[in-house]
């Protein structure tokens, strides 16, 4: 069964239809891609799956359960993560606090617990802190584990916010343009880190990106969206060859 | 001890930094519990408020240093804590249950109120909180019975272990009490702020929306933050009222909620020691004034008691350049020496250089 399924999905905003009837399958331990030029609704698409927007029609089944009525902070409970296209850090905390806040949907101590630091808490945060630790060891970031986020090289910061993704331990993981901003070696790593996040921890990646070089090399399926509508989908060189595709890009096929 | 060497995931848990830091604040203690011995009964008196504004600078800190809600009303919560803790007192009940009573009516009443008010951000919420501060002023005249009307209550001497604790007949009893409170609040503090609770404040502070995709529930962080800061400021409410031996309508006027957001920021925003600097600062500044006008008036012949209002001004200008030249306030003043003493001699020019932060409620969302 598909991990996630989405439905006829459709949002407008004011008279614009940003997202018009979109329907998708995501298998496990895929990696699925949405392309399309800007304004097509990939980010809005990521916005609806992770309930920060209302859709006004359609349904998102997540793992076989229907997650449209569910508040947004119960998402990521239930095994979505997610990064965002202008990285959304925590920028006063350091890395480390930013991985443990990822593991926020993992807290299972209370306040009134932690305002004594009862040794559950203790244990607790123990846990977490293995956790993250592992996710640390994962994307190399031991060496900027005490920094502050305000003082960090963009490129780290989007390593970091993937690494605050997967503190959640999720199911299925969203990145926003993943590679937007980062130098052709950067690029490069963030393509192993996709792939070994399919391969050593058996993630689903759902991710939308412009780089066409990155996209062919880790995506299993491909599906372009432009105005909100889907065009066409398959693998990455079939979906660059649809004329529709060309067409939605003004003839201009992406010099990847 | 820049360089730490950490060996256990506790390192990272533990509240001390290893046994240097325990050292350091085991002697700030030390020095606190002789401060009887070593201060005058007048300077003892200004201790105990820097105690107590501390506390109320805390809770204030909790909302708008840690959580990024400003609250231009946390004088409206000492005057529910001062109030109740007297009106209970009065009423027969013991010092310790009507000093929890405090808290917890202040708190209950933060959260009942921090529902709607917390929907807004930004310049909405400031004007909203100042509202909070106005309606008291006019509420503890009005609610007669419970805060004595415009006369006001005048503040029992506690009956604690055997002892009865005034502020004038004895002070230290009364400084120690404070200070236990203050610590163990400041403890549950620091708890906090090192478990999931407080990361989630921080969360809703830095990005409303990355905090929610990571499954925090804003509107609860929101208001269990606005309920604990109303809980703290009302516990510092109740022993002001002590400490002032009476309250009526006037002892809670909005300029109090407006010197209180002052302290923090003077202090620096964010930080738990920026709560206690920032107290030091709002208690002693009208004293240093007094202090320095007398002596130019000794000295020079300078009188500037003429002009009425100069400490007002001064306190105005120390604030301006505060929030111009040192934003984080004097916590960044003191990280700041701190990390040249650490570092000497290989401190690098620069390495402060100020990138734009703003508190996050000005920013876009």
């Amino acid at each position: 069964m598909s991990l996630l399924q989405v439905k006829d999905l459709s949002i407008s905003f004011g008279g614009v239809k940003a997202v018009d009837g979109v329907s998708f399958e995501v298998e496990p331990g895929e990696v699925f891609t949405l392309v399309g030029p800007n304004g097509a609704g990939k980010s809005t698409i990521f916005n609806l799956i992770s309930r920060l927007y209302e859709p006004s029609g359609g349904r998102i089944v997540f793992d076989g359960e229907d997650i449209t009525g569910r508040p947004a902070h119960d998402v990521a409970g239930l095994g979505i993560a997610r990064t965002f296209q202008n990285i959304e850090l925590f920028d006063h905390s350091s890395v480390l606090q930013n991985l443990l806040i990822g593991r926020h949907c993992r807290r299972d101590t209370r306040w009134f617990e932690e305002l004594f630091f009862l040794p559950k808490v203790r244990r607790s945060e123990r846990e977490h802190r293995r956790q993250v630790e592992e996710v640390i060891d994962f994307l190399d970031l031991a060496a900027y584990r005490d920094k502050l986020i305000a003082g960090l090289p963009y490129g780290v910061r989007k390593v970091v916010e993937i690494a605050r993704a997967l503190s959640s331990e999720p199911k299925l993981i969203l990145l926003d343009e993943p590679a937007s901003g980062l130098s052709v070696e950067e690029t490069q790593n963030m393509a192993w880190w996709i792939e070994d996040m399919q391969k050593d921890l058996g993630l689903t990646v759902l991710m939308v990106e412009h780089d066409m070089s990155l996209v062919s090399r880790v995506s299993n399926r491909v599906l372009a969206v432009a105005e909100g509508r889907p065009l066409a989908m398959g693998t990455a060189a079939e979906v660059q060859a649809d004329p529709k595709v060309i067409e939605a890009y003004l003839g201009t096929e992406e010099t990847a | 001890m820049s360089n730490r060497f950490k060996s256990r995931y506790d390192d990272d848990i533990n509240l001390f930094e290893g046994r240097w830091h325990l050292a350091q604040y085991a002697l700030l203690i030390a020095l606190l519990l002789a401060a009887p011995w070593l201060l005058g009964a007048y300077y003892l008196g200004e201790l105990t408020a820097v105690l107590i504004w501390s506390l109320a600078g805390l809770g204030l800190m909790l909302i708008s240093g840690h959580t990024g809600q400003v609250s231009l009303g946390h004088a409206a919560f000492m005057a529910i804590g001062a109030f109740t803790n007297l009106a209970l007192m009065m009423r027969g009940w013991h010092f310790i249950p009507a000093l929890l009573a405090s808290a917890v009516t202040s708190g209950v009443l933060g959260a009942i109120i921090s529902r709607p008010i917390l929907r807004m951000s930004g310049i909405y919420l400031a004007i909203a909180t100042l509202a909070l501060s106005i309606i008291i002023e006019d509420l503890s005249i009005i609610a007669e019975p419970v805060t004595g009307g415009v006369a006001g209550l005048f503040a029992p001497p506690i009956d604690l272990f055997g002892m009865t604790i005034d502020r004038y007949s004895s002070p230290a009893a009364f400084y120690y009490l404070c200070l236990a409170v203050l610590v163990i609040v400041t403890l549950g503090y620091l708890n906090l702020l090192r478990s999931a609770s407080g990361r989630s404040f921080l969360a809703v502070r830095d990005s409303e929306v990355s905090a929610r995709a990571l499954g925090v529930n804003v509107a609860r962080a929101k208001t269990l933050s606005f309920a604990l800061s109303c809980a703290m400021t009302g516990l510092a409410g109740a022993l002001y009222a002590h400490l002032a031996q009476a309250v009526n309508y006037e002892s809670f006027l909005v300029l109090i909620s407006i010197t209180l957001l002052l302290q923090v920021v003077i202090g620096g925003l964010g930080s738990v020691h920026g709560a206690f600097f920032g107290a030091i600062v709002v208690v002693l500044l009208p004293q240093s004034i007094a202090m320095l006008r007398d002596f130019l008036n000794n000295t020079a012949g300078i009188s500037i008691a003429a002009y009425p209002g100069m400490d007002t001004a001064l306190f105005a200008l120390l604030i301006l350049l505060m929030v111009i030249y040192e934003p984080r306030g004097l916590y960044g003043v003191w990280f700041k020496v701190r990390t040249w003493l650490q570092l000497f001699p290989l401190y690098r020019k620069g390495m402060f250089r100020r990138t734009r932060t703003y508190l996050k409620t000005e920013r876009q969302r």
